[in-house]
């Protein structure tokens, strides 16, 4: 329990810091909406479903980096990530609160971009809204690793990118699978072993991220 | 494993003392080919006092982030018999969030800590550093000063057995200088204390060890 409170505490910290300093979720919220409103005018008329549902996990993978890429700010501005690190508690207990407000963050600008994406390019059924929480769980659980490995960094604009978004294609694949095939739930399967296999790595190997 | 008498001095505490707290043989430090903290013997009693000099990198600053264990030594050995839930570290930077009121910062670390009766615990050192009345303001809007004032407090707010502080007094005007010395006299002998400073002067009658870093 005294795991879970922890988790609680930082997640809560984090959701506390937004709604103060308003840095992130604005931007994540009017990136993914400019970029559904873009695609809706760079398709052509009477393109095919199929294209369209590609470029929601297009939107939506770019809107999720621009977020992870604001996880570890407030840490790298004050040190508070030694701060955190030196504390008694489990150290994966960090990287789960971490991971859990940037969830929070990325279904928030969900929640205004499946309609969007509705509005603009049809219908969204219960398979996309699915493949949409599913391929969310494995973005946040790898890309707050990731981003937590690239804020030590002084290249950090540019490393994040190139490795959070190789990780992310199985996302997408199993993601454009649910929204497209007839079939959903071998990819819905899919999308949560990756969400269990790499949040299993990721909660393991954050001691080995922060600790020289 | 490293040198001997490569330009330091230590004065280390009792030879034999029943348990050191802090004991470090030959430690050394390197980032690549750069050598940040040349071998350093020492030995630390508990309730002592190590106050550690020297001049801008000579390396107090990756000492006491090795006792408290944010770096890994590269050469030599290092003990500290101390946890993570019995130290507390004051860095160059305060580990304290900007958008966070002072009680909030204290509250998170608190939690984190488990500091039993913590909002006493924090209202009673906000009082005690003189931050009481901007308890609700946040760190962002705090001047240098106060702010080393807050992060003191979070560095006792779970009165570690072991403190590491790291130019405690840096920023402080008169009024919070003295108010960490009466925190330091009253520590001292219950505390196992390393302190590194520009100003020995200061901290003289409390130390009961002193490394000089070259």
């Amino acid at each position: 329990m005294s795991y879970l409170a922890d988790v609680a505490t930082l997640a809560r910290k984090d959701l506390r810091l937004e709604l103060r300093a308003r840095d992130t979720l604005p931007a994540m919220l009017l990136f993914v909406v400019s970029t559904l409103v873009v695609f809706h005018f760079a398709l052509p008329e009477g393109a095919d479903e199929v294209a369209a549902q590609g470029l929601l996990w297009v939107a939506l993978v770019f809107t999720a980096l621009l977020g992870l890429a604001r996880a570890w700010a407030p840490e790298r501005e004050s040190g508070a990530l030694e701060g955190l690190v030196l504390a008694p508690c489990d150290r994966s207990a960090i990287w789960l609160g971490k991971a859990a407000a940037v969830f929070a963050f990325l279904s928030a600008v969900e929640l205004v971009a499946l309609p969007a994406f509705a509005l603009f390019f049809g219908s969204v059924d219960a398979a996309t809204v699915a493949g949409v929480v599913l391929a969310s769980i494995g973005i946040c659980a790898v890309g707050t690793l990731l981003a937590a490995m690239a804020a030590a960094s002084r290249t950090r604009e540019l490393v994040l990118p190139l490795l959070f978004l190789p990780l992310a294609i199985p996302l997408v694949v199993g993601g454009v699978g649910a929204s497209v095939s007839p079939e959903p739930g071998r990819y819905l399967a899919f999308l949560a072993l990756y969400d269990a296999i790499f949040s299993i790595l990721c909660w393991a190997s954050f001691e080995y991220v922060v600790s020289e | 494993m490293g040198r001997r008498g490569s330009g330091f001095l230590a004065v280390i505490g009792p030879e034999g003392a029943l348990q050191s707290v802090v004991k470090a043989r030959k430690l050394e430090k390197r980032y690549g080919s750069k050598r940040a903290l040349r071998p350093v013997d020492l030995a630390l009693e508990r309730g002592g006092v190590l106050v550690v000099t020297g001049a801008n990198g000579s390396g107090k600053t990756t000492l006491l982030r090795l006792v408290a264990g944010l770096a890994a030594p590269t050469r030599g050995t290092l003990e500290v018999r101390a946890d993570r839930a019995e130290l507390g570290y004051l860095g160059h930077e305060g580990f304290l969030y900007r958008e966070l009121t002072a009680v909030e910062n204290l509250d998170l670390y608190g939690r984190l800590y488990r500091v039993p009766e913590r909002r006493e615990r924090i209202g009673m050192l906000l009082e005690r550093f003189g931050l009481w009345e901007a308890r609700a303001e946040r760190a962002g809007a705090y001047s240098r000063g106060m702010l080393q004032r807050l992060a003191l407090c979070r560095t006792l707010l779970h009165e570690p057995a072991l403190l590491v502080l790291d130019e405690p007094f840096t920023a402080l005007d008169a009024e919070g200088a003295g108010l960490l010395d009466t925190q330091l006299a009253e520590l001292r002998g219950e505390r196992t204390i390393v302190l590194s400073t520009h100003d020995p002067e200061r901290v003289e009658r409390l130390a009961t060890a002193r490394l000089a870093l070259a």
